[in-house]
Order: C-alpha cells, then sequence, then structure tokens
C-alpha cells in the first residue's frame, strides 16, 4: 500500500481510464459557477474521475444549514466555500490546481474569469444567474452544463440529461423550483451535480 | 400568423414582442434564455424585437435550486 508520502492519483486513474483519457482529463480546465450543493458535489465527482484543473466562484461562507446536500464538514462552517472546497478535494488528490475567486459572478466579470475554461458548470441557486450565465456562453466555444428543476424529493428519474446544443446541456426536470415546499435536499441535488459530471465527462473523454 | 414556440405551432394576432409574449405566459424575462430561428436574443432587445410569421422560438427557462 502506498503511504500518503509517495501517493499519485495516477494509481488511481489508472486502474479505471485508458493513458489517453487520463491525459484528456487531466488537461480539460473545468469552470464551476457557484459551489453549493450542484458546484461541490459535482467538483467532487470531476477530481474522482481525474480532473485536475479548475476555477471556483463563489462569494458564500460554509453555513450549518449547507451540511444537508452541499459537499462540505462541519469543521468547516464560517469558511469561504471556495476555500473548503479547494481544501476538500485537495484531501482526494493533493495534485489538483484550483484557482478560486470569493466574489459574486455577473455579467460583466464572468466572461473574463472563466476565459481559460474549456468546461462550465452552472452551479448558481437563482435563476435569474442561471439564465445570465446560459446567455453569456450559449454561443461561446466553451462546452456549457446547466441545471434547473432539483427541488424535492421521489421519482428522482424525473431529473434528465437534456441537450439543447452540441455544446449545451441542461439536467434536471425543468420545473420543481425551491420554494416553501419543495426543499433542496441532497439525494435530488446530488443526482443533477452527478449527472452533471457525468455529461463532462462524457463530452471530455469523446473529443 | 402561425409560429412556433418550442416546438408547437400557435397563431397569435397582430404584433407582438418578446416582452409581450414573456408577460402573457407569466415568464420572468430574467428567468430566461431566447433563441429566435437558431439567433440568441439578449435580453435588452426583448421589448424592440417582434415576432414574424413563421418564427420558431425557443424559450430556455430556468428555475431556481442548486
Amino acid at each position: 500500500m502506498n503511504s500518503p508520502n509517495n501517493f499519485s492519483f495516477d494509481n488511481v486513474s489508472e486502474r479505471y481510464f485508458t493513458p489517453e483519457q487520463i491525459k484528456k482529463t487531466r488537461n480539460t480546465r473545468i469552470g464551476i459557477a457557484g459551489a453549493g450543493g450542484l458546484g461541490s458535489n459535482c467538483a467532487m465527482n470531476l477530481v474522482r474521475c481525474g480532473f485536475e484543473k479548475f476555477v471556483i466562484v463563489d462569494f458564500d461562507n460554509v453555513e450549518e444549514s449547507n451540511l444537508n446536500r452541499q459537499f462540505y464538514f462541519l469543521n468547516q462552517i464560517g469558511l469561504p466555500k471556495v476555500q473548503a472546497l479547494k481544501e476538500s478535494l485537495l484531501r482526494i488528490n493533493p495534485a489538483v490546481s484550483i484557482k478560486t475567486y470569493q466574489l459574486k459572478l455577473d455579467k460583466q466579470n464572468i466572461g473574463n474569469i472563466f476565459a481559460s475554461c474549456t468546461v462550465i458548470v452552472e452551479a448558481f441557486d437563482t435563476a435569474g444567474c442561471k439564465a445570465m450565465l446560459a446567455e453569456t456562453f450559449i454561443n461561446s466555444d466553451k462546452f456549457v452544463v446547466c441545471a434547473s428543476g432539483l427541488a424535492g424529493f421521489g421519482d428522482s428519474d424525473r431529473i434528465k440529461v437534456k441537450k439543447i446544443r452540441d455544446n449545451f446541456f441542461m439536467i434536471g426536470d425543468q420545473t420543481s423550483e425551491i420554494s416553501a415546499e419543495l426543499k433542496p435536499l441532497s439525494p435530488a441535488v446530488s443526482i443533477a451535480a452527478a449527472k452533471q459530471a457525468d455529461v463532462i465527462l462524457a463530452w471530455v473523454l469523446g473529443r | 400568423m402561425k409560429l412556433r414556440i418550442n416546438g408547437k405551432t400557435i397563431d397569435i394576432d397582430g404584433e407582438k414582442s418578446i416582452s409581450k409574449l414573456l408577460q402573457e405566459k407569466s415568464i420572468n424575462p430574467l428567468h430566461v434564455v431566447v433563441e429566435i430561428n437558431t439567433n440568441i436574443i439578449v435580453k435588452e432587445l426583448f421589448g424592440s424585437t417582434n415576432l414574424k410569421e413563421n418564427d420558431a422560438i425557443e424559450i430556455i427557462r430556468f428555475v431556481g435550486g442548486g
């Protein structure tokens, strides 16, 4: 068994992917817009698949209420989400390179911040921000995966992958909005985040 | 005049802007991306872009949660 000192995530990836596939995942930079339930879980899935380059953006700090679905831990409460997420991802693969920004993304800054990314994960919580990101990048050369409609529980097969364009996918049931009755819960949010990661993995490996 | 919205053919009377169409459908213009004949129409132009006969309109709608 490897000791932590000579651990390389390549030894993990080599069991599941070909060298050519590992090259593709390792060299693709992923932008993650929002580090809540979608962004934190999607990032965790992508790191486990061998992705190593990330730009992660979120303005918020970890709160107690986030622990119901987001990839954070009790001892991270109060930390900026981008810092907490970076620390946790490094615990899976110490070789990941993560650029973090603790700020609010808007129409003016989003293009520059994700300029170096080939893939963008839309992981906001508000509908307005989701639409802003989609409008900004739908006509770009980037591969964009959005999520819409993932509140509540039950009938999890409703969370579907919908291809809008070759470079633009949407995950969700398109209708279940967060409300007083429909809460964001770990199973459906994690399914949506994992499907975002799976769509990205399939696209990157298929290039 | 006839046009298509998200794949469904509908008949509308007279001139209508994207803003008016969204208003009639009770859709918040800030929560959508609108495409006419595969061209994205930015939000700033919703009020001044009128729908024309045979236009194919795609309304990509987002709901909150993440």
